[in-house]
């Protein structure tokens, strides 16, 4: 019977199982770089690749007139929903955690979690069936007659609001509540006013988080597909209609790796608004503990 | 993409702060707190207004055509339209797929990693939040240019079939193997909060001190504590699954949502009906999702 001090030598650093236990980890591993590496890797081969020879051509292409014109309103309309609604549900989220009403506080938490997941399709068909050309809305109060669209620029970022803003209200929920009665107390103490507070000790407090939520409502914004193509097909220049566009064959002969580059293009965007949010995260989890 | 909450800060919180923070406000006098009632008032409302009424709307859309009466018609339509059954069986299967696939691959690699291999836990972190940087449109156009060139390069391996085998219309493994990777971030962080909030070295030892073999150790002592998180990681892959438009329509297979959108050229009602309709089984799924959450919660 030597198991038992065996196991107790074993326990600290994990000994005779270690040598094993690495296999556990193989095939999650390689499942990611195959389905998840090849593509990548075959993006940034066949970016550089036109008619079987090595060339800049498609990444020239995908950053010059009409697929230019698409990058820059896909990063306007991102920038434009993350700030607005970064705001929005900064501002929903303080009123929901200060308010008295805990029903109210659980309901409005519980609707953020699933409206914050509420995407794609469905949302597209909702706001058409409300504000579309034949909407209830715009028929009950005869918005077709001032000109009202909802098939623009401005209402697609209408519509992504309504993901957008409760994701943030998931997001700054918990630094609001992070936020400790006693540095308020201490504040006041020493004289403070409200304005005083909220500019030396609440928001540089919740900075990162902020920054963190604009990110991550930018991030969702910029990838978002579904609803566009639902809502305004391509009336709106926006980047990933015009990756869809590129695979689904609307590109010259010869040109069809254009779409590869774009979507290099939006990788390094993606990559570089999440390198900024991953310190900011972590510096976030430093005051709220 | 969104649900990807912090769960980072939200872990370490004191949740009895919140009530607190306008009670001590006191001082400043009444007018500044009725000031502060009255706007949050009205921010509560606008907000109430914006999201209630594209549901209320939508509701009111497929309920009354122009000069017509109320009438249910069109979800019972949503039924016999052709397709429904099929592509919403096929979500379904794919989603359970998926769920099983990802999770037979995170958790093995997750304990292991947690009970003999802390250094690699950052490395785990990162591959399994890469996905998340990117854009499910971009993913896709890499996986058709492998599926559409693959077979040139593979012609004369065995795996020539396989690209051929996984793009199956009856049951599109390729995007099972698509979802895994888009679920892995949401299930990562799931199975982490899991089993941080358990003391898994103590329960290994102690099962393989009594004798316990690794797959009764997993399947009767570790799978039972991380019930609640296995089931938030399985509720969101599954309501991930079966939301996904990108991808599927990209690679022209007929899923539930890709239906949805074939159908709304011709049926209008009807497709704003099943998005009605769809919402709501998100809402019930979620719901499940927190309510065994607090129930967890409770009990522990």
């Amino acid at each position: 019977m030597s198991a038992p001090s065996e196991v107790r030598t074993a326990a600290p650093r994990g000994g005779r199982t270690r040598s094993k236990s690495w296999l556990a980890t193989v095939p999650l591993l390689a499942f990611v770089v195959l389905i998840f590496g090849v593509p990548l890797v075959i993006i940034l081969g066949g970016t550089f690749k036109r008619e079987g020879a090595f060339s800049a051509a498609n990444i020239t292409e995908s950053v010059q007139g009409a697929y230019l014109t698409a990058m820059i309103g896909s990063v306007k309309l991102s920038a434009l929903v993350a700030v607005v609604g970064a705001l929005l549900g900064t501002f929903l989220a303080q009123a929901v955690v200060t308010s008295r009403f805990r029903m109210l506080r659980e309901a409005v938490l519980t609707a953020s979690g699933v409206l914050s997941n509420f995407g794609g399709i469905p949302l597209a068909f909702a706001w058409i069936a409300t504000l579309g050309n034949s909407g209830v809305i715009t028929s009950a109060l005869g918005l077709d007659s001032v000109g009202w669209s909802l098939y623009n620029f401005w209402g697609l970022a209408l519509v992504y609001l309504y993901f957008s803003v409760p994701l943030m209200v998931v997001v700054v929920v918990p630094a609001l509540d992070g936020l400790r009665p006693q540095w308020r107390e201490a504040a006041q103490n020493n004289g403070a006013n409200t304005w005083q507070y909220w500019r030396h000790v609440g928001i540089p407090v919740l900075t990162p988080t902020l920054l963190g939520g604009v990110v991550l409502l930018f991030g969702g914004a910029f990838a978002a597909y579904a609803t566009a193509a639902a809502m305004v097909g391509g009336t709106v220049p926006l980047v990933t209609l015009q990756i869809a566009n590129a695979l689904s064959g609307n590109v010259l002969i010869g040109h069809e790796n254009v779409a590869l580059a774009l979507s290099l293009d939006m990788i390094i965007v993606a990559g570089l608004v999440m390198a900024v949010y991953l310190p900011l995260q972590r510096r976030s989890a430093r005051w709220l503990r | 993409m969104a649900a990807l909450t912090p769960e980072g800060p939200m872990a370490p919180l004191t949740p009895p702060a919140m009530t607190v923070a306008d009670g001590p406000t006191a001082p400043t006098g009444q007018g500044r707190r009725r000031r502060i009632r009255v706007w949050r008032g009205v921010i509560l409302a606008i907000a109430a207004v914006y999201f209630l009424v594209p549901l209320l709307a939508s509701f009111m859309f497929t309920v009354k055509a122009p000069e017509q009466d109320f009438s249910l018609d069109a979800y019972g339509q949503i039924f016999t339209t052709e397709g429904f059954g099929q592509s919403l069986l096929l979500s379904i299967g794919l989603g359970v797929a998926t769920i099983v696939v990802v999770l037979l691959l995170t958790l093995p690699a997750m304990l292991a990693v947690r009970l003999s291999m802390p250094k690699l836990k950052p490395v785990l972190e990162v591959v399994c939040t890469l996905p998340l940087v990117v854009p499910p449109i971009t993913f896709v156009a890499g996986i058709n240019t492998v599926l559409q060139f693959g077979p040139d390069y593979l012609a004369s391996t065995p795996f020539y079939q396989t690209i051929f085998a996984i793009q199956d219309e009856n049951f599109p493994v390729v995007l099972v193997l698509a979802y895994v990777i888009l679920a892995l971030p949401f299930v990562y962080r799931a199975l982490d909060a899991g089993l941080g909030a358990i003391d898994v070295r103590t329960l290994v030892e102690a099962a393989r001190n009594l004798g316990a073999s690794w797959p009764h150790l997993i399947f009767r002592v570790i799978v039972p504590n991380l019930r609640s998180s296995l089931a938030s990681a399985s509720f969101l892959t599954l309501a991930l699954v079966l939301g996904e438009f990108t991808i599927a329509s990209l690679l022209h297979f007929q899923t539930f949502p890709v239906w949805i959108y074939t159908i709304s050229g011709s049926q209008a009602q009807v497709s704003v009906a099943v998005s009605v309709f769809s919402l709501l089984i998100t809402w019930l799924l979620l719901l499940a999702l927190s309510s065994a959450g607090a129930r967890q919660r409770s009990g522990s």
